[in-house]
């Protein structure tokens, strides 16, 4: 008995790997097997039920020339850069606002996360209502006494998608600052002190020390907002349904309407693999940068 | 995998209780008749179903047809099919058809002697596939109808219009007396559907045809669709200030004399009936916008999935029967306002309104709708164009009608 057999590697873990298997399934059959069956069937003309019937790029240069997917994607870019942009910074102010260890912040922290406890629908129809140039805050300003003031960005094709910005950023800033808050908590307090020693001023403690040592609560935050940016649907379809006339038309709600409504699979098939292209895009580099370089390393 | 397991147990509870309820006779009809009017249209359906001894299981879907077809198509594809279905009869439902989901009722027709009784006869070749009829037509629903409050000329002091060219002429005086000349809801749909009354009252039956039928594309760059896109031109100037999105909502403000008119399909009837509105003395109505007296034999119709089921297959065929019955009929439209599928009954208590319907439809002034000539896709692009025409000002007549073009010539 001196030759003690190797444990086959496949079998380590045993417990784990067995209960991981439902998992695996999921990703490789429903998420992979669908994306490439999703990818095969836009180069087909399928039309309410999918067929094998191949037309070549038809889809994609149809896709290319609609005026509506074209307003799309530059709504989907505005809304993007904004929610971005305005959610990290406001975010980020509120946190470090709370960090100065005021009193009740308890009670802020749940104010400003409780719009998140709230669906995009409901968010929609909230803000709907309230920038409904009859009866919401338009309607209120004229009841003070100034007649003239004009606030109706839902009404309005040019500034529409800032309208529903608007909206986005209520209902998601306070998740990410208790991101950030968490993430500033995580840094040791011995910093703090070694930056006041220095004399080093607070804000300057923030930009240079504190945001570079929170890089991994950043990534986990933009991945995110980045996911919320691209699948924005249910806001859109709540406060506006893409109107007026298609001013806020996204990316999803063009695949949703001609999938289904339009009975037209291929082209809907088409729309969602351009997005799945941008998502590819954005991520592989990152994702290039964030991993690939650990192991060479 | 926590999730993975909580799922599952939701699913088993999702599962057992829609299994639940489901007794022999027992037939679910799915539709999306949901406003005031249409809800008391189909509950006479279901109480005329619920006297042959079976049960209707209402299926209604909020939100229009747009969202409710979704949901219907994917419950017959995804193995989940319900009783009976609501579409409009044409195009919708061909590839359900072509893929043999959808039950051949021709027997149920042949008995019942569909093939004379309905008129006019557009509506059941619309139902039939390669000679085999797959729906019940239950109902003409035409679009060409433009409704007036009287309440609003009157207080703009104007003289209620008899046509859509004096309907624009006041329009100026309506504006003036704070009244939105006419009420356009900010749905696709809706503007969309303006457009081809405008196009069949405006332009005539033949460029109708010619555009929509033919899909003539040379045809629709000419300039006697320029001149349709100049009354569309109108209309939104009217419309600009409509600050509504559901057409039942842009009818009410016509019934509260908000708006002075809307173009509107005969289902917009049922909403002045249910508020209480007289046909000539609250509102009035012009079909073919008063230029063009046609009728669109559009409508809805129903369809019956293939079921395995053989006492649900035997009610589908006491609830085909039902829906076509003279009682069932008279009851049914009157509610709906819209008009039967049949010439043969008594329909006395008909309105005004309607009455002008049926006279139209005798003198055989009728044309498809779009829903019968044209694919989703299609009307779906169509759509998309007008909605940004209506709610885009600064979008030119012209360029409009190029992409109104380009569209026609890539239909199908």
């Amino acid at each position: 008995m001196s030759k003690s057999e190797r444990p086959n590697p496949l079998f380590r873990n045993l417990n784990a790997k067995v209960a991981s298997i439902p998992m695996i399934l999921t990703a490789s059959v429903v998420f992979v097997g669908g994306t490439l069956w999703t990818v095969l069937y836009s180069f087909t003309n399928s039309k309410l039920l999918p067929r094998l019937n191949f037309v070549g790029l038809d889809q994609y240069y149809r896709l290319w020339s609609t005026p509506r997917w074209l307003i799309s994607i530059e709504n989907l870019l505005i809304y993007g850069a904004i929610s971005l942009v305005f959610s990290l910074v406001i975010g980020f102010l509120l946190a470090a606002l709370l960090d100065q260890k005021i009193r009740f912040e308890d009670t802020f922290r749940t104010i400003f996360l409780y719009p998140f406890a709230l669906s995009f629908i409901v968010t929609g129809l909230v803000w709907q209502w309230l920038l409904n140039p009859d009866f919401g805050i338009q309607h209120v300003v004229r009841d003070l006494g100034w007649t003239s003031f004009s606030f109706d960005p839902l009404y309005n094709s040019s500034i529409v998608i800032y309208g529903i910005s608007i909206a986005a950023l209520w209902q998601g800033t306070g998740l990410i600052m208790c991101l950030m808050l968490a993430g500033l908590r995580g840094i040791d307090e011995d910093i703090w002190k070694a930056a006041r020693v220095d004399g080093i001023p607070m804000w300057k403690t923030y930009l240079f020390i504190v945001i570079p040592m929170m890089r991994p609560v950043f990534i986990t935050t933009l991945v995110i907002i980045a996911s919320g940016i691209v699948k924005v649907y249910d806001l859109v379809v709540a406060q506006t349904s893409g109107g007026p006339g298609i001013a806020s038309e996204v990316p999803a709600k063009y695949v949703y309407d001609y999938m289904f409504f339009a009975q037209n699979l291929g082209q809907g098939f088409a729309a969602s693999t351009m997005m799945l292209l941008s998502v590819v895009i954005v991520i592989v580099p990152w994702a290039y940068l964030e991993f690939g370089g650990k192991k060479r390393g | 995998m926590r999730y993975g397991l909580l799922t599952a147990a939701f699913a088993a509870t999702a599962a057992l209780q829609f299994a639940g309820p489901a007794a022999a006779t027992d037939l679910e009809v799915t539709h999306w008749w949901t406003s005031g009017g249409e809800a008391a249209a189909v509950a006479e359906l279901a109480k005329a179903f619920d006297a042959t001894g079976n049960h209707w299981v209402d299926g209604a879907i909020a939100g229009s047809g747009g969202t409710a077809r979704p949901i219907m198509i994917s419950r017959i594809t995804g193995g989940d099919p319900m009783g009976a279905t609501q579409f409009n009869h044409g195009r919708q439902a061909e590839e359900l058809v072509q893929a043999g989901l959808m039950r051949d009722l021709t027997d149920v027709a042949t008995k019942g002697k569909w093939t004379e009784i309905v008129r006019p006869k557009s509506l059941l070749d619309s139902c039939t596939i390669d000679g085999k009829i797959y729906c019940v037509p239950v109902n003409i629903h035409s679009w060409q109808w433009l409704w007036l409050s009287n309440e609003a000329f009157e207080k703009a002091g104007v003289p209620l219009p008899k046509d859509w060219n004096e309907f624009v002429a006041a329009a100026p005086a309506l504006e003036k007396a704070g009244i939105i000349p006419l009420a356009v809801g900010g749905q696709a749909w809706q503007s969309s559907g303006a457009f081809d009354v405008l196009l069949a009252a405006v332009g005539g039956t033949d460029a109708f045809l010619k555009v929509y039928k033919d899909k003539d594309a040379k045809f629709a760059a000419g300039p006697e669709i320029a001149k349709v896109f100049k009354a569309a031109d109108d209309a939104r100037k009217m419309a600009k200030n409509t600050n509504v999105q559901d057409w039942n909502q842009a009818t009410n403000l016509v019934i509260t004399g908000k708006a002075g008119g809307q173009i509107m399909g005969d289902w917009a009837q049922g909403e002045f009936q249910v508020a209480g509105k007289v046909a000539g003395k609250d509102y009035t109505c012009l079909p073919g916008l008063g230029l063009n007296e046609v009728i669109a034999t559009g409508g809805d119709a129903f369809y019956f999935p293939l079921l395995k089921d053989a006492d649900k297959s035997k009610a589908q065929e006491v609830l085909a029967e039902t829906l076509l019955d003279p009682k069932t009929q008279v009851a049914f439209n009157l509610k709906k306002g819209s008009l039967p599928v049949r010439g043969d009954v008594d329909l006395n208590a008909a309105n005004d309104c309607m009455k002008k319907g049926i006279a139209i439809l005798a003198k055989g002034a009728v044309i498809p709708w779009t829903d019968q000539l044209m694919s989703q896709d299609t009307q779906k692009q169509k759509e998309d164009l007008f909605a940004e025409f209506f709610a885009k000002p600064d979008m030119t007549v012209e360029e409009a009608q190029k992409r109104f073009a380009d569209l026609i010539a890539a239909a199908d």
